[in-house]
C-alpha cells in the first residue's frame, strides 16, 4: 500500500540524481512510476471494495502508537481518480517538453517536484493519522511551491508569494489544532481521535473541529478563504495548473469529508458548512462570469464548484456524501482537462485572453472539440458527468428538505446556469467569432498583454499527438463516467455508507468487530 | 496537574508576533513572521504534550518520570519542515528583490483591475464634462453672433430708409421750387437760367448731399467691414479655443494612458 507514496518519492530522488542527462530515461521513469501508482491504486480500490478498509502499519509499530496508512473506499477512489489524472498530465508534460526542446529544466526540476507532490497527495489520501496528514500536506505543498514558481519569472514569484503564505498560514493553523487535539486526547491517530472526541467537553471538541476546518478550508479554497486561488493558479505552467486544479483543492475537500464523517459526525458545523458552501458557489461563479482570461475564469469556476462538494458533505446523509464523492471524482477530471486544453490554446495562439482570441473553431477544430466537451460537462449539460453529479446532489438536497438545503439546491442550479453562461461566453468569443489579429497563424511571436506579466511566446500550429492524446484521454475519462454512471454511483453510495457507519474504519485500524 | 502558564504565554506571544509580522507588506518581515510563528506553534506543541520529564529511553529513568516522546518527534518534524519552507521563502524573497528591486508584496491582479477600471471611469467622466462645457460655450457664442448680425442688419435697414427719405426730400424741394418759379411767370429762358444757377447751387447742395450719402455709405461699408473682421476674429478665436480644448483633452488621455501602461508594466512597477 506504500507504493503510491514511496514510488514517486524514490523516482523523484532518482531523477534528481540523474540530473539533466538521459532525457528518455527521465521520461520513462516518470511515466512508469505514475503508471505503477495507478495500477496499485486500482488494485487497492478493488481490494478495499471487496474486503473493507486495508491498513498498513508503518515501521512495525501497532496502529494507535505508530502511523498507519488506511485504504478504505473513499481513499482508494480518490487515489485512483487522482492517479489517472496525474498520469495523463505527466504524459502531457513529457510531450510538451519534447515538443519545445527544453533540454534540462523540465525533466530535472519539474518532474521531481511533480512526483514529490504526487507522493504528498497519495499520502494525504491514505493517511490514517492527523500528523501524517500534516506531513503529507507539507510534502505536496513543497512540490507545488516549486511547480508554481517554476522558472522564477516575476508573475510566478508574485503568485508564489500569495500561494506560499496562504499555505503556510493554513499549515500553522493545522499545527495549532494538532497541539490542542493532542493535549486534549493524547493521540493523533484518526481512529483513536474519533473514539475519544465524544468524551471531550463539547467546546474543546468544537474548537479543534473549527480550527481544523479552517485549515482544510484554506486548502480547499472555500469562500471566505478562497481568493488566493485565482491569483496564484493561472500563472503556473499549464500541466502544473491543471494538476493543482484537479488535485490540491480536492485534498482539502477529502480532508473535510474525513473530518466531518469520521472525526466529528453530526456536529453543529453542518449549518455553517451549508452557508459557506452557498457563498462559495455563488461568489465563485460570479467571479468567473466577470473574467476575460480563460485561466482566471476556470480558476473561479474551480472555487465555485468546491461549493457543490461542501454542500454534499454538509448534508451528512448517504445520498449527500455519495453526491459529494461522485462530484469530487468528476470535478478532478473535468477541471484538469479544461486547464490542459487551455494550455493547448495558449500553445496555439500565445494568449488565453478571450478578447484577443477568435476563430479557433476553424483554425484548431480538435482543440475546439476538446474544449467544448469538458466545458459543457462542467456546466452540467445532460448526459455528461457534471449533470449526474449535480443531479445526485440536488436529489440529496431535496430528500433532506429544510429551507437551507432547498436554498442550496436553488443556489446550485443558479451556479450551474451561470457556469454555462461563463463557458459559453468563452466559447462564443474564442472559438466561434471571426479570427482576430494573426494569432491563428503558426510560428508568430505573440507579445504578452499589458499587465499580465507573461512572456512573449512563439505560437505553433503543430500539435504533437501525445499532447492532444493525453488531453483527449482525460476528456474521454470524464465521458466514461457517464457510461459507468450506474456502477460509479453505486460505489459512491457504498463509500458514503461506509463513511457514515464509521465502524468498518475503526475496526480495521483498532481491531474489533466491524 | 498544574498548567504551565509561562510556556503557554510565551507561545501565545510568539504566535501573536508572528501573525502581526505576517500581515506586513515587506516579504522579509513576512519571512521573520513565519519563523516566529513556527517557533510559537512548536512551543505550543511541546507544552501541550504534557509535563516535563526524563529522557524517554528505556532503562534510564522510571517509566512514570519519562516525558512524552511523541510531541518531541512531531516538533522535530515540524522544525525540519519549517526550515525547508523558510529556505524556499528566502530564495523567493531574494528572487523577488532581484526582479523588482523591492521586497514588497505586489497588489494582486484583481485589485489592479478594479483600480484601473475606477480610474478609467473617472477619466471618462472628466472628458465628458469637459466636452459638455465646450459644447455649451460654442452654443453661447453662436447665439451671440446671431444676435449681433441681426442687430447690424436692423441698423443698416434704418440708415438706408433715412437716406432714401432725405433724397426724396431734396427732390421734392427742387420740384416745389421749379413749380413756384413757373407760377410766378418766370420765362422759360430765365427759368432755364435760374434752374441752371439753381441747379448749379442745388448741384452744390446735391453734390453735398451725394457726398454725404457717399460718406454715409462709406461709413456704412467701413462699419460692415469692421463688423466682418470682428466676426472673423471671433470665429477664429472660437476655432482656436476648440482646437486647444481638443488638444488638451487628447494630451490628458495620452498622459493617463502612459501612466496606466507604466502601472501595468511589471518591469517598471517596482521603481514607482
Amino acid at each position: 500500500m506504500c507504493v503510491p507514496v514511496l514510488a514517486p518519492l524514490l523516482a523523484a530522488g532518482l531523477k534528481l540524481a540523474i540530473g539533466g542527462r538521459l532525457r528518455h530515461l527521465q521520461a520513462l521513469i516518470s511515466l512508469v512510476t505514475l503508471g505503477v501508482s495507478l495500477a496499485v491504486s486500482v488494485a487497492l480500490l478493488v481490494a478495499a471494495d471487496r474486503g473493507g478498509p486495508l491498513v498498513t502499519e508503518l515501521g512495525g509499530w501497532p496502529a494507535p502508537i505508530g502511523i498507519c496508512l488506511v485504504a478504505d473506499r473513499l481513499s482508494t477512489l480518490v487515489l485512483v481518480a487522482s492517479s489517472a489524472v496525474t498520469f495523463c498530465v505527466m504524459v502531457y508534460s513529457v510531450a510538451s517538453a519534447y515538443a519545445e526542446q527544453e533540454h534540462d529544466a523540465p525533466m530535472a526540476i519539474f518532474h521531481p517536484a511533480f512526483l514529490v507532490m504526487m507522493a504528498g497527495v497519495a499520502d494525504a489520501f491514505l493517511s490514517g493519522d492527523l500528523f501524517n496528514l500534516f506531513v503529507a500536506f507539507e510534502l505536496l505543498l513543497s512540490g507545488s511551491y516549486v511547480l508554481l514558481t517554476f522558472g522564477g519569472t516575476e508573475s510566478r514569484i508574485l503568485a508564489g508569494a500569495t500561494y506560499t503564505l496562504m499555505a503556510l498560514a493554513s499549515s500553522m493553523l493545522f499545527l495549532v489544532a494538532l497541539a490542542v487535539a493532542y493535549a486534549a486526547t493524547g493521540t493523533l491517530s484518526m481512529a483513536q481521535l474519533a473514539e475519544r472526541f465524544p468524551a471531550l467537553p463539547p467546546q474543546v471538541a468544537l474548537l479543534v473541529e473549527l480550527t481544523l476546518l479552517l485549515a482544510f478550508a484554506i486548502k480547499a479554497a472555500i469562500f471566505p478563504v478562497a481568493m488566493w486561488l485565482p491569483d496564484s493558479y493561472p500563472t503556473a505552467p499549464a500541466p502544473a495548473t491543471a494538476v493543482f486544479a484537479g488535485l490540491l483543492t480536492k485534498v482539502g475537500v477529502y480532508s473535510i469529508i474525513r473530518l466531518e464523517a469520521l472525526l466529528f459526525p453530526g456536529g453543529p458545523v453542518a449549518t455553517l458548512l451549508m452557508l459557506v458552501g452557498l457563498a462559495t458557489l455563488l461568489i465563485g461563479v460570479l467571479g468567473a462570469v466577470a473574467q476575460t482570461d480563460i485561466k482566471r475564469m476556470l480558476s473561479f469556476t474551480l472555487v465555485s464548484h468546491i461549493g457543490y462538494m461542501v454542500f454534499g458533505v454538509a448534508l451528512s446523509t448517504v445520498a449527500g456524501l455519495a453526491g459529494a464523492v461522485f462530484y469530487v471524482v468528476h470535478h478532478m477530471t473535468v477541471q484538469t482537462s479544461l486547464f490542459l486544453v487551455t494550455g493547448l490554446i495558449e500553445r496555439r495562439t500565445g494568449t488565453t485572453s478571450v478578447n484577443r482570441l477568435g476563430g479557433l473553431a476553424t483554425a484548431a477544430p480538435v482543440v475546439a472539440v476538446l474544449f467544448f466537451v469538458p466545458a459543457m460537462n462542467l456546466a452540467g449539460i445532460p448526459p455528461l458527468s457534471g449533470f449526474l453529479g449535480k443531479l445526485l446532489l440536488v436529489q440529496a438536497g431535496l430528500a433532506a428538505g429544510g429551507p437551507l438545503a432547498l436554498t442550496l439546491v436553488a443556489g446550485g442550479l443558479v451556479t450551474s446556469l451561470l457556469t454555462l453562461y461563463a463557458v459559453a461566453k468563452v466559447w462564443g468569443k474564442a472559438f466561434w467569432r471571426e479570427p482576430r489579429e494573426a494569432v491563428t497563424r503558426g510560428g508568430a511571436v505573440v507579445e504578452s498583454e499589458e499587465g499580465t506579466g507573461q512572456e512573449a511566446v512563439v505560437t505553433t500550429a503543430a500539435m504533437p499527438v501525445a499532447l492532444v492524446g493525453s488531453t483527449a484521454a482525460l476528456v474521454a475519462l470524464a465521458l466514461a463516467y457517464t457510461v459507468l454512471a450506474g456502477p460509479m454511483s453505486a460505489f459512491a453510495e457504498r463509500t458514503a455508507g461506509e463513511l457514515l457507519a464509521r465502524r468498518p474504519y475503526l475496526a480495521a485500524v483498532l481491531g474489533g468487530t466491524p | 496537574m498544574t498548567v504551565p502558564v509561562a510556556p503557554f504565554l510565551a507561545s501565545g506571544l510568539l504566535i501573536a508576533t508572528g501573525v502581526t509580522l505576517l500581515l506586513e507588506r515587506s516579504l522579509v518581515r513576512v519571512l521573520a513572521g513565519v519563523i516566529v510563528l513556527g517557533n510559537g506553534v512548536n512551543l505550543l506543541i511541546v507544552t501541550a504534550g504534557g509535563p516535563a520529564g526524563g529522557p524517554p529511553l528505556l532503562g534510564s529513568v522510571p517509566r512514570a518520570a519519562m516525558a512524552d516522546p511523541l510531541p518531541q518527534a512531531m516538533v522535530l518534524t515540524a522544525i525540519v519542515i519549517t526550515l525547508g519552507v523558510t529556505a524556499f521563502l528566502l530564495a523567493m524573497v531574494h528572487r523577488s528583490w532581484q526582479l523588482t528591486g523591492t521586497d514588497e508584496v505586489q497588489d494582486d491582479t484583481e485589485d489592479r483591475n478594479v483600480r484601473l477600471r475606477a480610474r478609467h471611469v473617472e477619466l471618462g467622466a472628466a472628458v465628458r464634462a469637459k466636452r459638455d462645457d465646450y459644447r455649451r460655450l460654442v452654443l453661447r457664442q453662436r447665439a451671440e453672433l446671431a444676435h449681433m448680425q441681426a442687430e447690424r442688419a436692423e441698423r443698416e435697414r434704418l440708415e438706408e430708409a433715412d437716406l432714401e427719405l432725405r433724397i426724396a426730400r431734396v427732390h421734392d424741394e427742387l420740384g416745389a421750387w421749379t413749380r413756384d418759379l413757373r407760377e410766378r411767370g418766370v420765362s422759360e429762358e430765365e427759368l432755364h437760367d435760374r434752374l441752371e444757377v439753381a441747379a448749379q447751387r442745388a448741384g452744390d447742395s446735391e453734390l453735398d448731399n451725394l457726398r454725404r450719402i457717399e460718406e454715409l455709405r462709406e461709413e456704412h461699408e467701413r462699419r460692415r467691414r469692421e463688423q466682418a473682421a470682428r466676426e472673423k476674429e471671433l470665429r477664429r478665436r472660437l476655432k482656436h479655443r476648440q482646437r486647444e480644448a481638443r488638444r488638451q483633452m487628447r494630451a490628458a488621455l495620452r498622459a493617463e494612458r502612459a501612466r496606466q501602461a507604466l502601472a501595468e508594466d511589471p518591469e517598471l512597477e517596482g521603481d514607482e
